[in-house]
């Protein structure tokens, strides 16, 4: 008998503009000018922060951090196109998407000087904090999801990101394949930037593209222009209203580039080529969207630097008050061990804090 | 004879233990290329190749679960997690499998993996980067743990650990990586696991600790000592898992007195167990009550407090004397 053919696929790739800013017209998203000019103000001041943090630790006024510069579009779009209601999701690498979100740039500041006090905020709401652990937050999405469905909240799905390199973990696989059984309201976002420390996304898979993992599961699965931001937008819209309508999860894999170092520990001119870092400066996410705003009319050079002037006014504005705190109460680690104190653990604490005093107090014992 | 930090001393470790032994592969993640990310595999995919010195994916779990059958195979696999706080994302290849292959097959195999990984806090780095959770493998039957204190003891421990029938998690003190350096011998050298060391003798208390902590508590001991003209014994474990027990208890059993300094969290860590094994074998023997030094029961705090959670020479010089005190 003839083999019969049983199910065949395909991978799609998304661009909406361009590397030069033009525009494909019949896929541009639904945005406002004022939608346009924010979302551009958000990228902006993220690019700015994250290239003020490397500045900063170069200064050893910050400790390690892994910059962002170059992945602006690829977590700031999709936080536009989620509301209050949707959960963020976030690994290590979303500066954008999480002042999008809300977060001061301060606390980003604070939590990379060694301050948990970093992830509180304000606006807390539905955002999860630093995710370090690879790969190991794409589980915790499925869960908020399967959460947000029993509880009914239709109006609520979840947004996960993270890396290339994260799509080797087995945690990965199994959050595809949990939220596919159970239909469960979440986006993946896999911010492709082609590198995981030193190892090129070829290594990391022999897939052709990170999109198609998501036909094992069964769910859709694109592949986006992760330096658009519309195409990052419509993706991000398009798979949140299939999501909250019942249509189950969606894995987009938005193709981008880490133009800086790993983290600022790292020597990437130990792996990768300078000419290929100056191939994707052409492609920086900015820059494109910039010709955009340009090109429709809604920002012009005298414009831009007038921004460009109230972002780093705010950047310096942040750093200003991220130096000024210094209320971080040495034994707050005990208040969060667990909700309710216990004897022993307050003992503890006690003899912590003696043992602080006659080291001379907080101020000697900080490092 | 040349004078090297711990880095090199476990980089030349690795050249000569994969240089004279074919079967000896590496494996991680950015070892290659990048060299690992404290610069510990420098030199090794040059000269040995990609065959024998692989750039994983990224996946604990998957490094260790194929390192386990690379052993089965006939390799000897040193597999390198990036952090600690990444390690414990290989426990389950860990303890079901690689401390069970022996025991499960009625000792018709075994699994000569080492599993080594940077410990320990102290050089401010980020959230799961500063652990010390030795107990988390020392629990476990059939893992050995070594925690090397100093450049020589490193090489000459990975060595035997490399050579080592069982599974081996080899536990590098982050902090000590560069700290200091010492004459390591360029003739291949050995040092038997499960043995410890007394690197201070002494009559009147005997401090027992192991890998960054050994520093500080040395200093701790020399200053007690000058001022009170007494002698502290200083014992390094260097191995947790077995614990040798004989030489700390001998020890105690000379010197009536103990403390005990670990980085890791107070409750069941390792301080407990040798309090245990004195209180087993050396009671009667002694004059004070033993005392631990310890972190505390806390998640581990980032880098902004670590310096204050960690304990330091001052704590540890207040702990001995607190023992001397004791009538
Ligand atoms: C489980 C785990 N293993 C190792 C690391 C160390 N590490 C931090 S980031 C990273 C590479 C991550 O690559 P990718 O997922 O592509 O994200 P990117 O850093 O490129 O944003 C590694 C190995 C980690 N944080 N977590
Ligand atoms: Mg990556």
């Amino acid at each position: 008998m003839p083999l019969s053919d049983l199910a065949s696929f395909q991978v799609q790739r998304l661009q909406v503009l361009d590397q030069d800013g033009k525009l494909d017209q019949s896929l541009e998203p639904d945005l406002t000018r004022a939608q346009k000019l924010a979302l551009y103000r958000a990228m902006l001041l993220a690019r700015e922060g994250d290239q003020k943090a490397i500045k900063l630790q170069r200064q050893g006024r910050i400790g390690t951090f892994g910059p962002s510069t170059g992945q602006e579009a690829a977590s700031t779009a999709p936080a536009f196109a989620m509301t209050e209601r949707d959960w963020f999701v976030g690994a290590f690498r979303e500066l954008g998407g999480w002042l999008a979100r809300g977060m001061p740039l301060e606390n980003f500041l604070w939590f990379h000087n060694g301050w948990e006090e970093g992830s509180v905020f304000p606006s807390l709401g539905r955002t999860l904090p630093v995710n370090i652990i690879v790969g190991s937050q794409t589980l915790h999405a499925v869960g908020l999801a399967y959460a947000m469905k029993l509880r009914g909240e239709q109006d609520s799905a979840v947004v996960a990101f993270f890396g290339d390199g994260a799509t080797s973990q087995g945690d990965f696989h199994e959050a595809l394949n949990f939220a596919s059984v159970w239909q469960a309201p979440v986006v993946f976002i896999c911010q492709n930037n082609q590198w995981a420390i030193s190892l090129p996304v070829g290594k990391q898979t022999h897939s052709r593209t990170l999109a198609q993992k998501a036909i094992a599961y069964d769910m859709p699965g694109i592949q986006v222009d992760g330096n658009d931001a519309l195409a990052m937008f419509r993706a991000t819209q398009e798979a949140l209203a299939r999501a909250k309508a019942g249509g189950g999860p969606t894995l987009i894999e938005a193709v981008t580039y880490r133009l800086m170092m790993h983290t600022t520990s790292d020597d990437p001119t130990k792996y990768r080529t300078e000419a290929e870092v100056q191939e994707w400066w052409q492609r920086d996410p900015l820059k494109r969207f910039r010709l955009y705003l340009g090109a429709q009319g809604l920002l012009d050079e005298a414009g831009h630097a007038a921004l460009e002037a109230e972002v780093k006014a705010e950047v310096e504005a942040a750093v200003a008050r991220f130096e000024a705190r210094r209320d971080f109460k040495p034994d707050a680690p005990f208040d969060h061990v667990f909700g309710t104190p216990h004897p022993e653990l307050e003992g503890q604490r006690k003899t912590f804090l003696r043992e602080l005093a006659q080291a001379g107090g907080p101020e000697a014992r900080h490092g | 004879m040349a004078k090297l930090n711990m880095v090199q001393a476990i980089n030349l470790a690795l050249h000569q233990e994969m240089e004279r032994d074919g079967t000896v592969v590496v494996l991680g993640e950015d070892v290659g290329l990048d060299e690992g990310v404290f610069r510990v595999t420098a030199g090794l995919l040059t000269r040995f190749g990609e065959a024998r010195v692989i750039d994983t994916p990224l996946a604990e779990a998957a490094i260790v679960g194929t390192s386990i059958g690379m052993a089965l195979g006939g390799l000897r696999p040193v597999a390198e997690m990036q952090f600690d706080g990444f390690s414990y994302l290989s426990i389950p290849q860990l303890e079901g499998h690689a401390s069970r292959l022996r025991a499960r097959s009625q000792g018709q195999r075994t699994v000569p993996m080492v599993l080594r990984f940077p410990y320990g806090g102290g050089v401010r780095a980020l959230e799961h980067h500063s652990e010390a959770r030795e107990v988390l493998y020392a629990h476990v039957p059939g893992l050995k743990v070594v925690i090397p204190s100093g450049p020589r003891n490193a090489r000459a421990l990975l060595v035997s650990a490399i050579r080592d029938p069982d599974p081996v998690v080899f536990m590098e003190p982050k902090a000590l990586y560069r700290a200091f350096k010492e004459e390591v011998p360029e003739q291949a050298e050995a040092l038997p696991l499960g043995q410890a060391q007394v690197v201070k003798e002494g009559r009147d208390l005997t401090l027992v600790t192991w890998g960054a902590m050994l520093h500080r508590s040395l200093q701790a001991a020399e200053e007690v000592d000058r001022r009170r003209g007494t002698r502290t014994e200083v014992v390094d474990l260097l191995s947790l898992a077995p614990l040798d027990g004989e030489t700390v208890v001998n020890s105690v059993s000379r010197t009536g007195r103990a403390v005990v300094v670990q980085e890791s969290p107070q409750s069941y860590g390792p301080a407990a167990e040798i309090i245990a094994r004195l209180n087993d074998r050396a009671l009667d023997r002694l004059e004070a009550p033993v005392a631990r030094v310890s972190g505390f029961d806390v998640v581990t705090p980032y880098f902004g407090r670590e310096k204050a959670y960690i304990p330091d020479a001052a704590r540890v010089a207040r702990a001995l004397e607190h023992t001397l005190d004791y009538r």
